[in-house]
This record gives structure tokens, C-alpha cells and sequence, in this order.
């Protein structure tokens, strides 16, 4: 059997764990995954966030991805990281550089065991700073500043792919190499509030195969979190696991302990359970009903009879649940179309499944993004005389794609 | 860790980390943890931050037997590998000594 069959039937411990330590967020970016922005009152504590720790270090899970929300507003984030790596459980934390001014940058550089991750969404204030809101563009290139300054090694850039930064993949990766940075570019996922900015922001069918062919020439120096696996069906598999590990290899925790099945589908769907239940995180990986259903041997279903279903492996179970896709059929973004062919098919008044778990902040800050600063779209028709035209009929829809009000 | 020496099976000897002798004793690097999985062993180098797999239960053996033994091919022999799977072993072993897995003891 293949390592990746393996995989396919779980392993005993994650080998990607992301921890969300907040829901609390300085910005609001346009396409968050966790529809972050407040502080859950529920969030685990000091002592609690600790014994996930030690459980993570008995099962030897040596590293974690911490995310939030902005995990460093938590005011026992800079204990918690360096409990972690003094239990042998290194940490990579992705931030948006809030806290990340010249003496931290000094202290983490002097620090062993700690990746670091500044996202950045745009590699012009432009681009970046419409779905991240006004300024975070110069706070991630002021944190990566003092960072190069202080010698921290290989910071990572980390880049959600969309619509209008796909044609700035090597403006990315000059940024990256002028910081003596990693550049790390993912996949926008309808996960959370993406799901508000997806059918506007997720690249085009011509711009996937643009993606595929930068990272077939430059996959070896530039990580992908193996998130684009549903590309290699155009040639050959790109560098990386080509396998939807939710439940097998990869796992979410979330900020007050729900354990999901991947950082993409904090849904009730995918919940399999707590780590304040009894048995801890462990139970939870090790026999979940929900885990030990997705590590039985999947169906391609609908795409069971396509050529490319071994390259693409059906896409991610993410992109097609908050599209309102079945999970057995094609990827939203199946390079064969068919993904198109099922989205058109979906019908009148169907219903796109959402999360219950929102922590969007409800009033706009001057911080929010306003995605009308940048027009990508052209009107419906050339000669409309209204001037809503092409911004939406209905009247729950303004047009006016403000990310988090009301969602 | 350049120590040459002449009595060992190869042209390069103990403690060259750059030449894998299957003829000198090593050990699993003690900056490596190694996790049981279902196939073998997820291996974690904390030095690298790399992780590797180890494919096979009895590679996995052979790797943690390796301190116990005085060369790598007894230790090969005591994890109960074939003798036609020899060749295959210590082609792998040869690349966990190249990443640094195991390495030449004194």
C-alpha cells in the first residue's frame, strides 16, 4: 500500500493540526475562513489552552499551526507559545503583524522552534488592502521589516489566492525574497464569510491553469499547504500531498475547543467534538464518529468514471459543501468544468449551507474593508440606464458587498 | 566530524556524516523523534523541522535497533529483513543518514 493510502485511513495523530486561539480580530477581512472579528466568551482558558498542549505533546504531535482570528491580541498568547515549544510542540502562528513590532521581532528571533506567518492578500496596498481593510497592507510590511531587521529567519508570506491578485504571483515572491521571506500561497475557500466574496473573488478558469503552470515551474520554493491538489488534473501532480486529509491527517480546533475536521469547515456538519469532553482531544481524533467516517474508503461518486479522479481526488469536501455541492461530485473549481456544469444545475432557491458559528463584528469599524474601492466587474449591460445596474436585483441585496454586515 | 579511519569497511569512516557505512555503528539521532503510525513511523527531526516517513514496521526496527548493535548490518539482520531485502534497506538507511535521521556513532 501507498503512504498516501495510509493517510487515506488516518493516522494516529495529525500531522497538520491548526488552532484557532480567538475569534477576537484587530481586521476584518472580506473572505475570512472563521467569520472571525469578536472575542468568544466561551474561549479555552490559560490552564485549558496548557492541558491541549501537554495532551498534543503526549501524542506527539511536534508542531501546530496557531491561527485566530489574530491570535496575538490574546493576552496570554506569548505564554502559550513558549509553553508550547518547551514541550517539544513547535509552533508556526499566522498573524496579520499587529503585534509584531521591533522588540517582539527581536524576542522571537532570539527564539528556537517558532515559524512565523504575515498574511498578506495583495502585494499592492490596492489590491491587499480591498478585501483586508485600509492599512493592513503597510502593518504586514512593517511586521516583515522588523522581522528581516532583527534576523528572524524565513518569516513566511502567506497569500489566499483570488481573482485579483493572481496575476501578482511574481510581484509575491520578489516581496518575499526581499525579506528573506517564504512565500506560501493557498486557495480561497467559500469557508465563513468567504462565502459572501467567493463568486467575486475566486479566480477564473483561465487564471487556474495561470496558477498551475507559475507552480509547476516554482513549486519547489513556494509552499502551498498542498491546497491546490485539484489542479494536477490538468498534467502533472504538483509537489505535496494530493489528498483531502480532513479527518485522516488534518484537524481545527477551534477557540473554545470544538474540534472540526479542517481549518475550512468550522460547520455542525463537521463538528466531532470537544476538547473540554471527556477523553480530551485524543477521544476526539481517535474515535469521533465523524473522523472514523471519513477515514472509510471514499466513492468518487459523480466523478468516479472521470480520468482525472486519481490526480484530483473529487477537489476539497470545503469548496464543495459552502458552495451547496454534493460531496461526492465535482470540486466548485473542477478544471474539467464540471464543477461550473454543477453550480448552473443547483437550481432556483437552493440553499447554500451556513455556519452557526459567526463572530463577525456586527458595526463597521474604520478598519473594515469596503469592497467597492476596486471595480473589477463591468456592468450587465453596456447601455444601462440604471445606475444599480449589475449590482444586484434583490432587496436584501444592496450590492454593496460589506462583508460582514448582517452575515 | 571529519575523523577518518581506515579499519572501517569503507573508504570514509566513523563519525563522516557524509558517507553512509553499513559497516559502523549508528543510531537513530537523538534530535529525531519517531511516532508509530499504522504503516511504520512518522519520523520529526527537531534540528530540520522535517518531517519524513519511515515505510515499513521493520525499518522501523532496524532504525531504533541501530545503538544496539555494533554495524548497521547486524542490526538489519536482528529486525528479521530477508536477505534479498537487504539491498533495499540499506539504500533507505543511506538516505536517513544523508537527512540526518540516524548518524555514525562513536
Amino acid at each position: 500500500m501507498k503512504l498516501v493510502d495510509h493517510f487515506q485511513y488516518g493516522l494516529n495523530s495529525p500531522i497538520c493540526l491548526t488552532w484557532e486561539l480567538t475569534y477576537a480580530c484587530n481586521l476584518s477581512c472580506a473572505h475570512c475562513l472563521s467569520s472571525s472579528g469578536r472575542r468568544d466568551p466561551r474561549e479555552l482558558s490559560t490552564a485549558e489552552a496548557k492541558g491541549v498542549i501537554d495532551e498534543l505533546q503526549r501524542m506527539q504531535v511536534f508542531y501546530i499551526n496557531i491561527g485566530g482570528g489574530e491570535p496575538t491580541v490574546r493576552p496570554d498568547f506569548w505564554e502559550l507559545l513558549d509553553y508550547s515549544i518547551d514541550h517539544n510542540v513547535g509552533v508556526k502562528f499566522s498573524t496579520n503583524g499587529l503585534k509584531i513590532d521591533k522588540k517582539r521581532a527581536a524576542q522571537l528571533a532570539a527564539t528556537d522552534y517558532v515559524d512565523i506567518q504575515i498574511s498578506i492578500d495583495g502585494a499592492t496596498p490596492e489590491v491587499n488592502d480591498y478585501v483586508r481593510g485600509p492599512g493592513s497592507y503597510d502593518m504586514a510590511i512593517r511586521a516583515l521589516e522588523n522581522l528581516a531587521e532583527a534576523g528572524f529567519a524565513q518569516p513566511k508570506i502567506s497569500v489566499v489566492m483570488t481573482r485579483q491578485n493572481v496575476d501578482q504571483l511574481d510581484e509575491f515572491k520578489a516581496i518575499a525574497d526581499k525579506y528573506g521571506a517564504q512565500l506560501r500561497i493557498t486557495r480561497l475557500r467559500p469557508s465563513g464569510r468567504g462565502a459572501d466574496v467567493w463568486d467575486e473573488l475566486h479566480p477564473l478558469p483561465g487564471q487556474q491553469k495561470q496558477m498551475y503552470d507559475w507552480l509547476v515551474d516554482r513549486g519547489d520554493q513556494v509552499l502551498t499547504g498542498d491546497s491546490f491538489f485539484h489542479l494536477s488534473a490538468f498534467g502533472e501532480a504538483l509537489p505535496g500531498l494530493n489528498l483531502c486529509g480532513a479527518g485522516r491527517v488534518v484537524c481545527l480546533i477551534d477557540p473554545v475547543g470544538d474540534v472540526y475536521a479542517c481549518p475550512f469547515a468550522i460547520h455542525e456538519n463537521f463538528l466531532a467534538g470537544n476538547v473540554r469532553d471527556e477523553g480530551g482531544f485524543q477521544k476526539v481524533w481517535e474515535s469521533s464518529e465523524l473522523f472514523t467516517e471519513l477515514r472509510k474508503p471514499q466513492t468518487g461518486g459523480a466523478c468516479s468514471s472521470c480520468m482525472h479522479y486519481d490526480s484530483c481526488q473529487g477537489g476539497c469536501m470545503a469548496a464543495k459543501f459552502f458552495t451547496g455541492l454534493p460531496l461526492d461530485g465535482p470540486d466548485p473549481e473542477c478544471v474539467r468544468g464540471f464543477g461550473e456544469q454543477a453550480l448552473a444545475a443547483r437550481g432556483e432557491g437552493h440553499v447554500i449551507p451556513k455556519s452557526e458559528v459567526d463572530h463577525s463584528r456586527t458595526k463597521l469599524g474604520k478598519k473594515s474593508p469596503v469592497l467597492l474601492q476596486l471595480s473589477m466587474g463591468r456592468p450587465d449591460r453596456a447601455c444601462e440606464t440604471s445606475p444599480l445596474a449589475g449590482l444586484g436585483a434583490s432587496e436584501t441585496d444592496s450590492g454593496l458587498r460589506l462583508p460582514v454586515a448582517g452575515s | 566530524m571529519s575523523t577518518k579511519s581506515a579499519e572501517s569497511a569503507g573508504a570514509a569512516g566513523v563519525g563522516d556524516s557524509s558517507v553512509f557505512d553499513p559497516g559502523a555503528p549508528y543510531r537513530c539521532s537523538p534530535q529525531v523523534s519517531l511516532r508509530p503510525e499504522p504503516f511504520g513511523a512518522l519520523v520529526y527531526h527537531f534540528g530540520t523541522r522535517k518531517l519524513s516517513f519511515l515505510k515499513t514496521l521493520p525499518l522501523v526496527e532496524v532504525v531504533k535497533g541501530l545503538e544496539h548493535h555494533p554495524d548497521v548490518h547486524s542490526a538489519i539482520a536482528a529486525a528479521g529483513v530477508e536477505e534479498a531485502q537487504r539491498p533495499a534497506y540499506l539504500k533507505a538507511l543511506a538516505g536517513l543518514a544523508a537527512s540526518g535521521t540516524i548518524e555514525a556513532r562513536q
